[in-house]
């Protein structure tokens, strides 16, 4: 019998697959970790991943197709990826983007013919404060200039390593220009969680028998501190900040009070809605708070499993991640025997492969269950069958934050900021057209103009609120509050200076939803299309009055049919351009005669050639 | 009494199934003959529209010079215009052409085809030349109904026309959108 060879350059998947176990949920956990190694996903890798997790090389091919930062062709020695939001093309990435290619002689989204390297756009890579932003094999290139560009096509060129390159190219800043109540100091590790056990009496901490404190009918004083903690949610009235802003406390009770052998917390750090930062700069600079507020949501609803579901934008924060979860893990605060109480919770790291869909937190589970990232059945929510169909909590990195907060000063404090139905403080992340981009902390019912006003853009004719997906509004609503009472908003602030054109916006924001729709339902995978299609169709000259009502049609058709919240959201800011910016449109509408977007003679130049006809009949 | 309405209708890039369903309303064209005069159609062999008509039916996509030119006279000569069917309204099966270039199509035809003899891509003035790709019609045109089905059954394409010409709203009921 001929033996295959094993082939020596598939050794670094072996090696990978070693330290993972044989399970589907590590599959995209896998693929990236080929991607990182290989820069691309072969056949072979496939054949050796789908034997050691036994799942069929279909589905692996259908994963890799799913997720934007997974291929299947080899993406170079240098893979750069510039960051395409709206904030960052103001600041000159698509001018930047073409440049880079031209120093580098590749065509755009191609990789070069020695395999050195290749250049892509990617959806918002969360460095708005700091752009035009970029990623190279996966680390973070911010303030992008030509000059920095013509480095970094020298240092490809000379293939000198990633890791050998400038830090100055890759710094980071957490831009926090504001703090308010919540974000003030950093509570010591560990504060908030043995305060939270103190509440069911000062004997908690003292050794006691884990089985005997969680049963819930003992009624022992560590099973009342997280019922004391909860009910602490409860006065708090903290609203999720990942942007439906569901009640914490109601999501937590009712995942305690489902009867299940286990129970998971999930950490949504996915962030993917553009001009969104907040997450990254907590996990980096409050780590220990978001964890601690995992570790609490475990005690609470007596899990032992919390998971952190991550962008792999932010894959830089990989070694801070993973040692401030060794240090908690040190200090007792993680682990087996957490403050000695006997209570077990530990926190794994998963990392999305880009794609914004997986930040719906159905489609998060199914992600993290090693599977294309497309939202389930709205029932049953995650919190009664979420990941392996166990009750899980889902919760925005703000949520867990401000939750450890709640368990260390009360929920009466928290309650005392804020609006009525918006208690608390919120952060912002503020780009574009202003003097100090970055972070800022305020209670909720602060004014549009306030934060302009401190963030030095008063100028601005507009905001987008929460993202493509949110709002836009005018100067006339400058005075309108940021709180789930008026305009509800996950923090992301995007300012619009008075002379920017506001079709470029639509237009951006209209070719990221294309891009990002999961195709799962109709009406949101044709319709981002078609909507892109018409929106450049007006962008070439070419659109009339018909094509704006097509526009409008196939928006309501969206709002009112697409399964899931991208779908639903995705024709927003194009309703609200056309209402509020509609001189942007016009002026590029030179016709009321529909005009078709293609030029029919051009049509014909294929045909043309190929018969070698230049008669009358031969052209439109 | 009303005016009688006209009606044209022309299959372009379609298989005439739509036209097969239309035919399939059975006795229900003499009550529609009642109501309206059919002008241009496959179905009296006129071949040009004579001044305007109200209604338009078009079956089939836009794929080469004449679907283009008959387009354009459908438009200009028919107050209302329908797309008629699945490859009126997407392209339909003649547009899977549209995932290779026309180039792979000719030859993969005329070049390599099995028993082809003397292979070249035909060349005659007399042959429409084809576009490049398969277009619905509301892509060249402004298209002011749809109806769907491959082929719309004589039910649906009733309910439309019926409506039509008696000057009704002619949206199809979900009975005559449900395919399961
Ligand atoms: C398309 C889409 C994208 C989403 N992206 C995120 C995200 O990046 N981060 C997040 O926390 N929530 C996101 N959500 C909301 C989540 O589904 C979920 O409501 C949230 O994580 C719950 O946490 P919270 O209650 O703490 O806000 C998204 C929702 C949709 C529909
Ligand atoms: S609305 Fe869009 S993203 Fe949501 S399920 Fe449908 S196709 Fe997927
Ligand atoms: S829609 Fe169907 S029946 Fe009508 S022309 Fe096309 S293929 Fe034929």
């Amino acid at each position: 019998m001929v033996r295959e060879e094993p082939h020596p350059a598939m050794d670094p998947v072996r090696e990978i697959l070693e330290m993972h176990e044989r399970d589907l949920g590590e599959l995209l956990q896998v693929l990236i970790e080929v991607q990182h190694a290989l820069h691309c996903v072969p056949d072979e890798a496939v054949a050796l991943i789908s034997d050691h997790l036994r799942v069929t090389r279909g589905h692996i091919r259908g994963v890799i197709g799913f997720y934007s930062f997974l291929s299947d062709t080899y993406l170079g020695e240098y893979v750069v990826y510039i960051s395409d939001n709206i904030t960052d093309r103001m600041l000159g990435s698509d001018g930047l983007a073409i440049y880079l290619c031209n120093r580098l002689g590749v065509t755009l989204g191609k990789t070069r013919a020695d395999g050195r390297a290749s250049v892509h756009f990617t959806s918002c890579t969360g460095m708005c404060d700091q752009g035009p932003a970029a990623l190279v094999n996966g680390l973070p290139l911010t303030r992008l200039t030509r000059v920095r560009m013509d480095e970094i096509a020298k240092l490809i060129n000379a293939r000198t390593p990633v890791d050998q390159w400038p830090a100055e190219y890759f710094r980071v800043e957490d831009n926090f220009r504001r703090s308010d109540v919540m974000f003030r100091r950093t509570p010591e590790p560990g504060a908030a969680l043995k305060a939270a056990m103190r509440r069911g009496g000062d004997e908690t901490l003292k050794d006691i028998q884990y089985e005997e404190a969680v049963d819930p009918s003992s009624g022992h004083a560590w099973r009342r501190g997280a019922d004391e903690t909860l009910k602490e949610l409860y006065r708090s009235d903290l609203r999720g900040r990942g942007g439906a802003g569901f009640k914490a406390a109601i999501k937590w009770e009712t995942c305690r009070d489902i009867s299940a052998p286990e129970r998971y917390v999930v950490c949504n750090a996915d962030e993917g809605e553009p001009g969104t930062f907040k997450d990254r700069v907590l996990l980096t600079s409050y780590t220990d708070m978001v964890f601690e507020g995992m570790t609490l949501c475990g005690y609470v609803v007596g899990s032992s499993r919390g998971i952190l579901y991550i962008r792999q934008e932010y894959w830089y924060l990989r070694p801070h991640l993973e040692a401030v979860l060794a240090r908690r893990r040190d200090s007792a605060l993680l682990g087996r025997n957490i403050l000695g109480t006997g209570f077990a919770f530990d926190i794994d790291i998963h990392w999305g492969a880009g794609a914004y869909i997986c930040g719906m937190e159905s489609a998060l589970i199914e992600s993290l269950e090693g599977r294309r990232g497309k939202p389930r059945k709205r029932w049953p929510l995650p919190v009664v069958a979420g990941l392996n169909n166990r009750p899980t909590v889902v919760n925005n990195v703000e949520t867990f934050a401000a939750a450890a907060m709640i368990a260390l000063k009360g929920g009466a404090w928290f309650a005392g900021h804020g609006t009525t139905h918006s208690s608390g403080t919120k952060l912002f992340c503020v780009s574009g057209d202003c003097d100090r981009p970055g972070i800022y902390e305020y209670p909720f019912g602060v004014s549009v103009r306030e934060v302009l006003r401190d963030c030095g853009g008063l100028e601005a004719q507009a905001v987008q609120i929460s993202g493509p997906s949110g709002t836009t509004i005018t100067r006339l609503e400058f005075d309108r509050i940021l709180a789930f009472e008026d305009l509800s908003t996950v923090g992301t602030f995007m300012v619009f200076g008075p002379t920017r054109d506001m079709f470029d916006v639509v237009r951006n924001f209209t070719h990221f939803f294309r891009h990002e729709s999961c195709g799962l339902c109709t009406p949101c995978r044709v319709g981002t299309s078609l909507l892109a299609s018409l929106v450049d169709k007006v962008a070439a000259g070419k659109g009339s009055p018909m094509d704006v009502e097509q526009v409008q049609k196939i928006s309501q058709i969206m709002k009112t049919t697409a399964h899931c919240g991208l779908g639903q959201t995705a024709p927003n800011h194009l309703l609200d351009s056309l209402v509020k910016f509609r001189g942007d449109w016009d002026k590029r509408m030179v016709t009321t005669e529909f005009v078709p977007a293609f030029d029919l003679d051009a049509a014909l130049g294929e045909a043309r050639a190929l018969t070698g006809r230049d008669d009358a009949l031969a052209h439109l | 009494m009303a005016r009688k309405r006209k009606i044209a209708t022309c299959s372009l890039a379609g298989c005439f199934g739509c036209h097969m369903s239309l035919l399939d309303t059975d006795e229900r064209l003499l009550e529609l003959l009642e109501l309206a005069d059919f002008d241009r159609s496959p179905i009296n062999d006129i071949k040009e529209i004579r001044g305007m008509v109200d209604i338009g039916l078009i079956e089939g996509g836009v794929c080469n010079v004449e679907n283009v030119h008959l387009l354009h006279h459908f438009r200009d000569h028919c107050r209302v215009l329908v797309s008629m069917g699945e490859c009126a309204i997407t392209g339909g099966i003649p547009s899977m052409r549209n995932h290779h270039t026309l180039k792979a199509c000719l030859e993969e035809s005329y070049i390599r085809g099995v028993g082809v003899e003397n292979a070249h891509i035909p060349d005659d003035p007399e042959l429409p030349l084809l576009l490049n790709k398969v277009y619905p019609l509301h892509e060249v045109v402004q298209v002011d109904y749809h109806v769907p089905g491959c082929p719309p059954s004589a039910d649906t394409l009733w309910h439309v026309l019926s409506a039509l010409v008696t000057g009704r709203d002619p949206r199809l009921p979900t009975t005559l959108l449900r395919y399961d």
